[in-house]
């Protein structure tokens, strides 16, 4: 089986502004028909390394290809066939929903109606609305919309849910979906954790400028997450023996509430080990780890 | 060409829809010719006005000048600020051409320049019975030469410039220093000591013979091509020097 080709890869970016290097050392690839999350702190270089990517920034070193196109020298190439929401720009304030769409759509010949993009997004109603009316999450539904209406290969999407209320984030996360299953890949900027756990089929984690980690969340988890965590509240003592079930690495108790660390089927030893010696405590539950726990470790391990 | 139309009808609505500057653009130039055609009126005076009527010398002036004004002061404030609030990153990341972004802005002030230039010499025909061009075509040429001198003036300033503000204050600035030297204010025969000198490097100073070469038949000497080597000058630098964030 041969794998898809890959629409995106870089090897080695590098950026700097003046004598400050934002970006040292970036590497990953992008396949085709995937969601790809490019996530980490402020300041970390994430929208530096994409847009270099869509040759809107100059690049100090390093290999690049977007669509086989090189961005220093087939910008607008490049430009052409992705579609790509900016964290930072804007329209003028005058400017009304219909025009911006019907202007963007006119870069290419059989790009979207404009009208099928407004209602996916939400903006039917606000289509005579004048861009500086807009409040902050349709501006940003309707940057979305804009980076669809050349009906992109491929598109960016630089933060898109700041500024969305936790409602209109979870309609966004699910008509990104749809744009993966319309067959365009996404590559997906966020700082935020759960957005990247959600959405994303692989992902690099990035801070100061280099890749920290790569792999799908559920791998960065299990890598990362800090294995299995088993909490469950019981009054009284005498669960020293907890240390000796097998799979338990380590047991934290703050009074009533205990916190049990291991690796693999931690949940079910403890739970036979507990009912063995008559306690069946009720919210006895194993924790999930999250990316965020994948981030602190990473992060954590840096400033060691 | 399709998206260059689509552009530049849009940037038109865009125009209209800012009440302030549509106010600026038409009544600016109205207002100078009350206040000058009320001081001057249009007697001849040989030793003034290359010895014709105040009022004749002026309104070609006047029509040189609106070329100017949008020219100087309009297309900086549009390009400069479209830069700072990000919506010329905007139009370049979705592979926006650049001389479709620069091109629209361009004739959008062609068309307000025009309708300006028109509705004075309209009012200035109706008020002071001023002389019509004696040739169409030499009015229009100079029309459209000096139109494109401003205009690449306008994109450089807005190129280097870093915002709205900054490109209003510069804009202005040049604006008035060219109304007073270049002859659009005093009689440039009364300008006197340093001013004669850069009175007569001021671009508006030679848009102004231009058009009254067209419209009187007054000498132009190089004026014309002076103008034409201001429009190539400027075109190249604003090539050379235009950002798009
Ligand atoms: N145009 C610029 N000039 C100078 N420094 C910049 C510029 N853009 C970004 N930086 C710096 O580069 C670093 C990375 O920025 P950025 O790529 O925007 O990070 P992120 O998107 O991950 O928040 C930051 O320290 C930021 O201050
Ligand atoms: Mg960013």
């Amino acid at each position: 089986m041969t794998s898809p080709p890959s629409v995106v890869t870089v090897e080695n970016l590098e950026k700097r502004y003046g004598s400050f290097i934002a970006v040292s050392d970036v590497s990953f690839h992008v396949d085709e028909g995937e969601i790809f999350g490019i996530l980490g702190p402020n300041g970390a270089g994430k929208t530096t390394t994409v847009e270099s990517l869509q040759g809107l920034r100059s690049i100090e070193g390093g290999e690049v290809s977007v669509l086989g196109f090189d961005p220093r020298k087939h910008a607008a190439e490049i430009r052409r066939r992705i579609g790509s929401q900016l964290q930072e720009s804007a329209l003028p304030d005058r400017m009304k929903v219909w025009e911006a769409l019907d202007l963007f759509g006119a870069l290419r010949a059989g790009g979207r109606d404009w009208k099928d993009l407004l209602a996916d997004w939400g903006l039917a109603k606000k289509a005579d609305a004048r861009f500086g009316s807009l409040s902050g999450g349709q501006q940003q539904r309707l940057f979305v919309a804009l980076a669809l209406a050349n009906d992109p290969q491929l598109v960016f999407l630089d933060e898109m849910t700041t500024g969305l209320d936790p409602a209109s984030r979870r309609v966004a996360w699910e008509l990104i979906r749809r744009i993966r299953e319309r067959g365009t890949t996404v590559v997906l900027v966020t700082h935020l954790m759960d957005e990247a756990e959600t959405l994303c089929d692989r992902l690099v984690v990035v801070d100061s400028g280099t890749v920290v980690a790569e792999g799908s969340p559920q791998g960065l988890i299990e890598r990362y997450g800090g294995g299995v965590r088993v909490r469950f509240t019981h009054d009284g003592d005498g669960l020293s023996w907890l240390g000796d079930v097998p799979h338990v690495t380590n047991v934290d108790r703050d009074r009533n509430r205990y916190e049990v660390r291991g690796e693999g089927p931690v949940l079910a030893y403890v739970a036979a080990a507990l009912v063995e010696r008559g306690i069946a405590p009720v919210d006895l539950r194993q924790e999930r780890a999250t990316l965020e726990d994948v981030f602190l470790a990473l992060t954590n391990e840096e400033t060691e | 060409m399709r998206l260059l139309t689509k552009m530049s009808w849009l940037e038109l609505k865009l125009f209209l829809r800012e009440p302030l500057t549509v106010l600026f653009a038409v009544a600016l130039p109205l207002l100078v010719l009350f206040v000058m055609g009320g001081v001057f009126g249009n007697e001849v005076d040989a030793e003034f006005y290359r010895g014709i009527g105040a009022m004749d010398y002026y309104v070609p002036a006047y029509v040189a000048l609106v070329t100017a004004s949008v020219g100087l002061i309009s297309l900086p404030v549009h390009i400069a600020g479209n830069r700072e609030l990000g919506v010329l990153k905007r139009y370049h990341a979705s592979g926006m051409p650049t001389w479709v972004v620069v091109g629209a802005s361009v004739i959008t002030m062609f068309i307000i320049a025009l309708f300006s230039a028109v509705l004075l010499v309209a009012v200035a025909k109706l008020v002071h019975n001023i002389a019509m061009p004696d040739s169409t075509s030499g009015v229009s040429a100079a029309f459209v030469v000096s139109g494109l001198a401003f205009a690449a003036l306008g994109v450089l300033l807005g190129a280097v410039l870093p915002n709205a503000r900054a490109a209003q204050a510069l804009g202005v600035l040049l604006w008035f220093v060219m109304l007073i030297l270049g002859g659009a204010g005093p009689p440039p025969e009364v300008l006197t000591g340093v001013m004669d000198p850069i009175g007569r490097i001021t671009p508006l100073r030679h848009a102004i013979r231009a058009m009254q070469d067209g419209w009187l038949r007054l000498d132009a000497g190089l004026s014309w091509l002076i103008v034409a080597l201001v429009f190539v000058g400027a075109t190249a630098a604003a090539n050379r020097y235009f950002r798009w964030e």
